[in-house]
Order: C-alpha cells, then sequence, then structure tokens
C-alpha cells in the first residue's frame, strides 16, 4: 500500500469517526454510529499495518499484542455491570494515558526519526507535552478508578498549601523542560523527561485525590478530554493528521462533557478541580446558610405504595443512591405496573446525577426502561406542578430547594430538579445525613414531603410487593 | 402521677360531637393517662359507652362525676357556666374557646383558677402544629357537608350525563372563599362532576383551586388580599366594587353557590345581596358557610334553611356536627398530637412549656392567668418576605438552556478571547516550521468539528459517548504500530530497537484492550435503549 493510498484510507478513518460520534445524536442512529466507529477504526489500523512505514518483521509482535489486548478488552465488556461503567471508562483513559507515555518515550529514543532546527525543538516540545499529558491523564485516572469502585475513599484528600504544590510542580516542569531542549545525546535528555514525568504523575494523582465522590462526572469527562489530547500530542509527536483530528474530536468531546456538568453544579471548572465543597475557603458561606427547621414526615413503604397507586402522573428522580443499592431493575418493575394501571410513569434526570454523564440513563436502559419516558431535566422540570407523585431515588442536592430560594447556601443557582412542586414528593434515603454538598435539604422537612428510610433496594421491594398484592 | 383525661357529654343544644373516640382513647392510654368518658358522651356520634370501655376508659355516670374525676378535660364547644361551676382548681381544658368573642367566658374561667388551651388560638402558620389544626379538620368537613347539603337541596344531578333521552348538562357550582372550607367544597363538588369556579381574594390559592378541579375566578382589580397568617383581609372600596360585578355574574349563572368568606375578629363579609339572589335561576341553592358571623349572603338566616325568591338559603352553622362521627374522630385525632405535645415523657403527665411556640400560643389562661393574647410571633415563622429585587434574577438568567457555550459571554469577554487567540495565532505564524502549521490547521479544524458534533449529542447518551470516545482514542495504536517495525533503510547501528520494540508492543496491547473493549461495551449499552 502505497503512502498516497494509506492517506487516503485514513481520511476515510477520520470522516467515519466524526459520523460515529454525529450517530451518537440519538438513539435510534446511535448503534450505527458505534460501527462506523469499528470501520473507521480498522480502515485505521489495517492502512497502518500494510502501509509504508511497517514492514513484514513486525507482523507477528503487532498480531500477538493485538489479540491479547483485546481479548482483555472483550473479556472487560463482557462482564462488567452497568453500574460499574464509570471505573471501566477511567480506567480505560488510564491505559490511553500509559499508551502516549509509552509512545512518546519510544518516540524519543528512537533515533531513525533525526530533524534539524527549529523543527528539532518542535519535535521534542512536543514529546515533552506529549509523555506530560499522558502521564496526567494516566495516574489521574487509575486514582479516579480506584475512587469509583471505592477502593480508595471517596472523601477528598486535601494537602496543606496543596495550590502552592501544584504550582510548584508546574513551575518545575517548566524548567526541565528547558533543560530536556538545552541537552544534546538522548542519553542526557532522559533524566529531565523521566523527572518530569514522575511529578505529571504525582500531579495527577494529587489532583484527582483532591476531588469528591460527586465531583467525579466532572473528573470522568474532563479525562476522557485529556485521553483525547494525549491522543493529539502524539499525534503531532509522529506527524499523523489521523491521531490528530481523533485526539481533537475526543479531546473536544470531553471538554464539552466537563463544561455541561460544570454547568449542571452552577460551579466553574476551576474551582471543581481545585478541590471539595465544604472545605478551606469554602466553609464560611455553608455556615451562613439558614438551617432549615422543623420536622420530618416518614412513612412505610405500603403507605408509599398506596400513593403510587392513587396517583395519575408520577416523575421518579434517581440518584447515585440507586446505582450503589442496585434498584434500577426493581424500578422498572414498579415503573411497568404502574403503567398498566394508567399511570403515567417518567423519569427525571439530573446531568450530574450518578459518577458519569449519563450514568443513570444507561442504568434505566439496562433495566429495559423505554428511553422515551426517561428525560432530560430541562424537559420536565415544568411538568412537577402537575405530578401527584415524585419519587427521589437516593438523590439528594440535585433536588435541594436551597439551590434556588437561599441565595446563601453553597449550592445556590445550581439548577435542580424541583420536586417539591409536586403534590406529595418521596424521598428514599438511608438516613438523614446530608448530600456530597455538605448542605441540610429543605426538602425533607416541607409539608407535602415524605421520606421513607431505608435500603433503596430493600423498600422498593417491598413496594412492589405491596403494588403486585 | 398519672392524669385522668375527661371527656364530657356535650351539652349545646344539637351538638353531635365528642372530643375523643374509642379508637383515640386506647392511645391516649399509651401515652400514660387514664380516660374517663360521661356515660353517653359519643351516642349522638355512634360510639356507644361499651364501644369506650372496650378501648379501655372507665365510665363516669354523670356530670359531676366527670368534672370532678378529671384533671384534664377534653371537649369540643366551650364549657357553659355550669359547667365551669363543676371544674376542680387546677384542671385544665381543651376546647374551642373563641377567647376574643367570649371575654366573660374567659374570666369565669380564670376566677376558677384552671388552665385553658384554646384548640382555635393555635399559631396556624407553624407546620409543625398542623397536625393539632382542629379548625383545619372542622373546616374541611364543613366544606364537604355544604357541598352534600347543597345536592340534598338541589333538583338535579351533579354530573352532566348523556342518557337515551338526551343530555343533562352538569351544575355550576361558584365558591366564594378558596380556604381549608372553599377547597374542600371545591373538590367535593368537583368529584361529584358539577363544573366548579371559585374565588379569593388571595390570589395565590388559584393553584390549589386549579389543582382541585375548580376554575379560579379573577377580580379584575389589582390588590394584594394576604392578611397574614393565612387569611384574607379586607380589602379596598375599588376592589369591592369589581367584586361585587363579578359576584353577580356569578350569581346569574350559577346553580350553587357555596360561600366560605370569613375575615378573622370582623362580621362576614356581604358577598350575596338580595338583587343577585332574585337573578337566580329558580330551584338553586345557596349554603351560607359563615352564618355564625351574619352571613356572606344578605338573606340568610343563621342556623336554618329557608327559601327566598325560589333560592334555597342554608345558613346551618352546625355542619361539622352533622357529620358527627367524622367530625369527632379527626377532632379527636388532633386532640391526641396536642397531648403527644404536651406529654413528650409518655408518662401521662402535661408540662405547659411556655417555650414552645405552638403551646404558647395555645394556653389562653394559665393557673387562672389569662395569657391571651400571645406575644407576637418571632419574626423567623414568616420566612415569606419578599426577595430584594436586584439579587434574584440574576442567577435565573444564567440556568437558560442552549447549545453553543459562548453564548453567554459578553462583548468584552468574547472580544478578549479574540485578543489572545490573534495573538496567539500570530506567534505561532512567526516562529513555528511550515509542516507544524499544516498539522496545527488540521487541529484546530478538527477541535471545531468536535464541539459542533459533540454538542449533539443527546444527555441520555454521554455514557455510551465517553466509552465510545475512548475507544476512538485508542487510535494511539497508530502510533505504537509504526513503531514495531519501521523500514530503517541503514540507520540499525545506533537505534535501541529491543527498547523501541518493547515499549511499543506493550503500547498496542494496552489500546488494544481499549479498542475492542470500549466499542463492545458501546455496542452492550447501546442496544439496551430501547423505546
Amino acid at each position: 500500500m502505497s503512502a498516497s493510498l494509506s492517506a487516503i484510507a485514513y481520511l476515510g478513518a477520520a470522516i467515519l469517526f466524526i459520523l460515529s460520534l454525529g450517530g451518537l445524536s440519538n438513539p435510534e442512529t446511535s448503534r450505527r454510529g458505534n460501527l462506523y466507529g469499528i470501520v473507521g477504526m480498522t480502515i485505521a489500523v489495517l492502512a497502518t499495518v500494510f502501509g509504508p512505514r511497517v514492514t513484514a518483521e513486525g507482523l507477528p509482535w503487532i498480531v500477538g499484542a493485538m489479540v491479547a489486548g483485546g481479548a482483555i478488552g472483550l473479556y472487560a465488556a463482557r462482564t462488567v455491570q452497568m453500574t460499574q461503567m464509570p471505573e471501566l471508562v477511567a480506567l480505560m483513559h488510564s491505559l490511553v494515558g500509559l499508551a502516549a507515555c509509552l509512545v512518546g518515550f519510544a518516540s524519543y529514543i528512537d533515533t531513525s526519526i533525526a530533524f534539524e532546527g527549529a523543527e528539532k525543538a518542535i519535535h521534542e516540545i512536543e514529546i515533552y507535552i506529549g509523555i506530560l499529558i499522558g502521564a496526567v491523564t494516566f495516574s489521574g485516572s487509575v486514582i479516579a478508578f480506584g475512587k469509583l469502585s471505592g477502593k480508595i475513599g471517596g472523601k477528598p484528600v486535601l494537602l496543606p498549601a496543596r495550590h502552592w504544590l501544584n504550582l510548584a510542580g508546574l513551575l518545575a516542569v517548566i524548567w526541565f523542560g528547558y533543560a530536556f531542549l538545552q541537552v544534546e545525546d538522548i542519553a542526557a535528555g532522559m533524566t529531565p523527561l523521566i523527572v518530569m514525568t514522575v511529578i505529571a504523575l504525582l500531579f495527577g494523582v494529587h489532583m484527582v485525590m483532591a476531588i469528591g465522590g460527586a465531583d467525579m462526572p466532572v473528573v470522568v469527562s474532563m479525562l476522557n478530554s485529556y485521553s483525547g489530547w494525549a491522543a493529539a500530542a502524539t499525534g503531532f509527536m509522529l506527524s499523523n493528521d489521523l491521531l490528530i483530528v481523533t485526539g481533537a474530536l475526543v479531546g473536544s468531546s470531553g471538554a464539552i462533557l466537563s463544561y455541561i456538568m460544570c454547568r449542571a453544579m452552577n460551579r466553574n471548572f476551576v474551582s471543581v478541580i481545585a478541590g471539595g465543597f465544604g472545605t478551606g475557603e469554602g466553609a464560611a458561606p455553608a455556615a451562613a446558610g439558614a438551617q432549615p427547621a422543623g420536622e420530618v414526615t416518614a412513612i412505610s413503604a405500603v403507605e408509599t405504595a398506596g400513593l403510587l397507586r392513587d396517583a395519575k402522573q408520577v416523575i421518579i428522580v434517581p440518584g447515585y443512591g440507586m446505582a450503589v443499592a442496585q434498584a434500577q431493575h426493581t424500578v422498572y418493575e414498579i415503573t411497568k405496573l404502574l403503567r398498566e394501571k394508567g399511570v403515567n410513569v417518567r423519569f427525571g434526570i439530573h446531568p450530574v446525577a450518578g459518577r458519569m454523564p449519563g450514568h443513570m440513563n444507561v442504568l434505566l436502559a439496562e433495566a429495559k426502561v423505554p428511553y422515551d419516558i426517561v428525560l432530560e431535566m430541562d424537559e420536565i422540570n415544568e411538568d412537577f406542578p402537575d405530578t401527584d407523585v415524585a419519587m427521589v431515588i437516593g438523590a439528594n442536592d440535585i433536588v435541594n430547594p436551597a439551590a434556588e430560594d437561599d441565595p446563601t447556601s453553597p449550592i445556590a443557582g445550581m439548577p435542580v430538579l424541583q420536586v417539591w412542586k409536586a403534590k406529595t414528593s418521596i424521598v428514599m434515603k438511608r438516613s438523614m445525613a446530608s448530600g456530597y454538598a455538605g448542605v441540610d435539604n429543605p426538602l425533607f422537612y416541607k409539608d407535602n414531603n415524605r421520606m421513607l428510610f431505608g435500603d433503596a433496594k430493600k423498600m422498593l421491594d417491598e413496594v412492589l410487593g405491596v403494588l403486585k398484592g | 402521677m398519672p392524669l385522668t383525661i375527661g371527656v364530657p357529654r356535650e351539652v349545646f343544644a344539637g351538638e353531635k360531637r365528642v372530643a375523643t373516640v374509642p379508637e383515640i382513647v386506647e392511645k391516649l392510654i399509651k401515652l400514660g393517662f387514664a380516660v374517663t368518658v360521661e356515660s353517653g358522651a359519643g351516642e349522638a356520634a355512634s360510639f356507644d359507652d361499651a364501644a369506650y370501655r372496650a378501648a379501655g376508659a372507665q365510665i363516669a355516670p354523670d356530670a359531676p362525676a366527670l368534672w370532678s374525676a378529671a384533671d384534664l378535660v377534653f371537649k369540643v364547644r366551650a364549657p357553659t357556666p355550669a359547667e365551669i361551676g363543676l371544674m376542680k382548681p387546677g384542671t385544665t381544658l381543651v376546647s374551642f374557646v373563641w377567647p376574643a368573642q367570649n371575654p366573660e367566658l374567659m374570666q369565669q374561667l380564670a376566677a376558677r383558677k384552671v388552665t385553658v388551651l384554646a384548640i382555635d388560638s393555635l399559631p396556624r402558620t407553624l407546620s409543625r402544629a398542623q397536625k393539632m389544626d382542629a379548625l383545619t379538620s372542622m373546616a374541611s368537613i364543613s366544606g364537604y357537608r355544604a357541598v352534600i347539603e347543597a345536592a340534598n337541596a338541589f333538583g338535579r344531578f351533579f354530573n352532566g350525563q348523556v342518557t337515551a333521552a338526551g343530555k343533562i348538562p352538569p351544575a355550576r357550582v361558584f365558591v366564594a372563599g378558596a380556604g381549608v372550607a372553599g377547597l374542600a367544597a371545591i373538590g367535593t363538588a368537583a368529584n361529584l362532576g358539577a363544573i366548579v369556579r371559585a374565588n379569593d381574594t388571595r390570589a395565590e390559592v388559584a393553584d390549589q383551586v386549579v389543582s382541585l378541579g375548580g376554575e379560579f375566578v379573577k377580580v379584575d382589580y389589582e390588590e394584594e388580599g394576604s392578611g397574614g397568617g393565612g387569611y384574607a383581609k379586607v380589602m379596598s372600596e375599588g376592589f369591592q366594587q369589581a367584586q361585587r360585578e363579578m359576584y353577580a355574574r356569578q350569581a346569574k349563572e350559577a346553580d350553587i353557590i357555596i360561600t366560605t368568606a370569613l375575615i378573622p375578629g370582623k362580621p362576614a363579609p356581604r358577598l350575596i345581596t338580595a338583587e343577585m339572589v332574585r337573578s337566580m335561576k329558580p330551584g338553586s341553592v345557596i349554603v351560607d358557610m359563615a352564618g355564625e358571623q351574619g352571613g356572606n349572603c344578605e338573606l340568610t338566616e343563621p342556623g336554618a334553611s329557608v327559601v327566598r325568591h325560589g333560592v334555597t338559603i342554608i345558613g346551618y352553622t352546625d355542619l361539622p356536627s352533622r357529620l358527627a362521627r367524622q367530625a369527632s374522630t379527626l377532632y379527636a385525632s388532633n386532640l391526641l398530637r396536642l397531648a403527644e405535645e404536651l406529654c413528650k415523657a409518655k408518662d401521662g403527665t402535661i408540662d405547659v412549656n411556655f417555650d414552645d411556640e405552638a403551646i404558647r400560643g395555645l394556653t389562653v389562661i394559665r393557673d387562672g392567668t389569662v395569657t391571651w393574647p400571645p406575644p407576637p410571633p418571632k419574626a423567623a415563622a414568616t420566612p415569606a418576605q419578599p426577595k430584594p429585587a436586584g439579587a434574584a434574577p440574576a442567577p435565573a438568567k444564567k440556568s437558560g438552556h442552549g447549545h453553543g457555550g459562548g453564548e453567554a459571554a459578553s462583548g468584552t469577554t468574547l472580544a478578549a478571547m479574540f485578543g489572545v487567540a490573534g495573538v496567539l495565532f500570530w506567534l505561532i505564524g512567526a516562529f513555528a516550521p511550515a509542516s507544524f502549521l499544516a498539522h496545527f490547521t488540521v487541529f484546530v479544524l478538527a477541535c471545531f468539528i468536535g464541539y459542533m458534533v459533540i454538542w449533539n449529542v443527546t444527555p441520555a447518551l454521554h455514557t455510551p459517548l465517553m466509552s465510545v470516545t475512548n475507544a476512538i482514542s485508542s487510535i494511539i495504536a497508530v502510533g505504537a504500530l509504526i513503531q514495531v517495525a519501521p523500514p530503517l533503510g541503514g540507520m540499525t547501528a545506533e537505534r535501541p530497537s529491543g527498547w523501541i520494540l518493547g515499549l511499543a508492543v506493550l503500547a498496542l496491547a494496552l489500546t488494544a484492550i481499549n479498542m475492542f473493549g470500549g466499542f463492545a461495551v458501546t455496542r452492550r449499552m447501546l442496544a439496551m435503549f430501547r423505546k
């Protein structure tokens, strides 16, 4: 295959990738979109393997590595539970980051590629930045995986003077980058390169450790973005336009997702990355917020079933608690039963519900909930006043009326699902503990709110039992 | 020592209610109290002595025996002078009292050295107090009963029907005043199938009217009618004029008018004039629930049902008592909640705690000292202060949803962004070699394509989007592939091929995990999205 032919093949692959992302605009076309992605990837890999840059002696290695990796990947894809999707995605980001590092090092020690003057400097900068982004993505994703899978505590870990530590790290990276450009031979360049890699790895760990559980959607999408930029940097390094285009697509996708997540929490990106809620300087307004007073009214599963049975319009608002309790299947059973009885049951999804963008949609889809009754916050919010029962399953901050009513609240201005406008709201919770933001929720004290305490799965099973009986 | 709760038979003429019912007696005993009920107390509400006895109550043969045994008396109506004479000093009385309307009664009670909790003086805006709010439970019963009385007197169906013989139009009901009683009337009438319209001077109740199946009729005049504490206030002359016109219109159209308009401490407003009654269709019904305070209709005779100009005007003042069993049960439940508040220790003793806002409001006489009216409630109890106008609208603007994040950027930020971008582009153009620029062009354009494409992705598919972009980012494999075994052409001497091969093969294996795993898991997820 000639160089031109493989270049055209790359162009075709890039177009297929764009179509693949475009297909996701609608669940109907999304399956075809995924197929475009697979075809594009196959073309890209085949065009490279049979292209001018790979000789026959590499084939056994290539086939071996692809088969081994592919087998692991397919096995993981088959066995992963939908509630574990965030972990899997984080883990996959780390692989991209690590691969970018390895390719960067390999490219640096490869003497067969030689440049002179400004081109050499640019090539070295590309290597340096590529490895930097790759290393941050790698270590950050590994920590995110640990946090999401519960292997590392979800609480933000904040070192003293952490902003200064980050700044010092950045300055060191710039300084070693300068040193890296000055050296003449490859052996001498390894020292600054490795030191920088270590700093980048530590920076990735430090950054994600400082972020709490519910900010994870932002982190996961940010790491998604980084893995794209790492691919783009690798593309610059290797002068490969396909990598650049694909990396840019993935990078901007992740960046937009991070932006959407931040907007859904009414926080800016920097403050999410800089650290968790209710810590350091952020603590003062939390204390100043008026504490809601009054009594909460608890109800039983039997009463909940009664309310649901008598309702005409029901909106279910799921949160991370539903994922933790693995309650989505029971939720669907209840939904099916109620819909058969003529109750209009729908779902309201907040953009940051769960631990990654779209997490709740996937869980509900897994439980066979038809996607046309699963609505976004903006689509369903104005329907709450006409709703008889709004049922909140394992969510807290995303239904907190203080975000709208109390300008001093730490979450003031965050768009929330207005469940309190329904005739009755039922909140399923394990206890009265406050949510991630550490803000008490006035919803619980409203007259039309009922609390159903207990494990979501167990309680919903009881509700289902009563509805069936 | 546990106290004895005494429940006398109501002596007021026509009063059928009783202050506790057997079901609640059991719960009171669980709180540690002993309960004594006067023989025949529940008879009119269909609770016989045997039922009380079965629930664990003692039966006192007559009123003197009961009053002398009781430390805590639960009653419905305020006590008569004769009953006050039977009270022993130190007794605590819980009943309706209406201290503002009955100053003499207050004096007699105070002279008797007793403690009086007037259930009608409960601070109603306290959400904690709602479970004890007997006024609300009685009002809601009245509203229900008012519709039943109207239906009884009305000669037609409530619901519209299509029969073989022809069509029957539904009854038109107009409810004046959408308080608790009014809302109960709206709900009941709507459930019977009537077309219900309602009006209230407090515009904020419109939503509640609609939610119960009614239609809210506005008065064509701008004025705020909330008088604090959830009650209405007296309105201006201009408003009243507009209101009269509206009522005149409604009277002509309605088959049934139910009036519930009350203003605390004032005679009931005259909403329905004799003229309006004359304009109504013959056979129409007016139920005037404000009969006790003089009536909302000019022609109402309190306590009676009369026919004027062909219109039945019902002015019963004992609507709750006409549903005695239900009213007694609800009233007893309210008093049980009060007993729970008074007896937090569940040991059968009571603590009239003046630090508790609800109890302070209820207590009109303590040990012979008049403690009514209570001090004004703390400012914290009225959170409905209008927000400062300047602060509120600002965050609302932000929540506007739309595509393209940059649209909110103001002119100056936009200019600054273009400035920075311009400088960066100039720097790159000035110093970078041509080969880099070619790649850079591709990169920037690809970023823009990504931006456009991603905004079109539906939020429901954000997780599949992440896993598919993840799979796509394993395009890094291409980088590893070209390092495995490139055509070297003589430069092999210095190249550490072993190292490069190792790194490249490892990178390839890692990206292969991602590539296959990412696409496979996306496929698995997307297959789940079904209509």
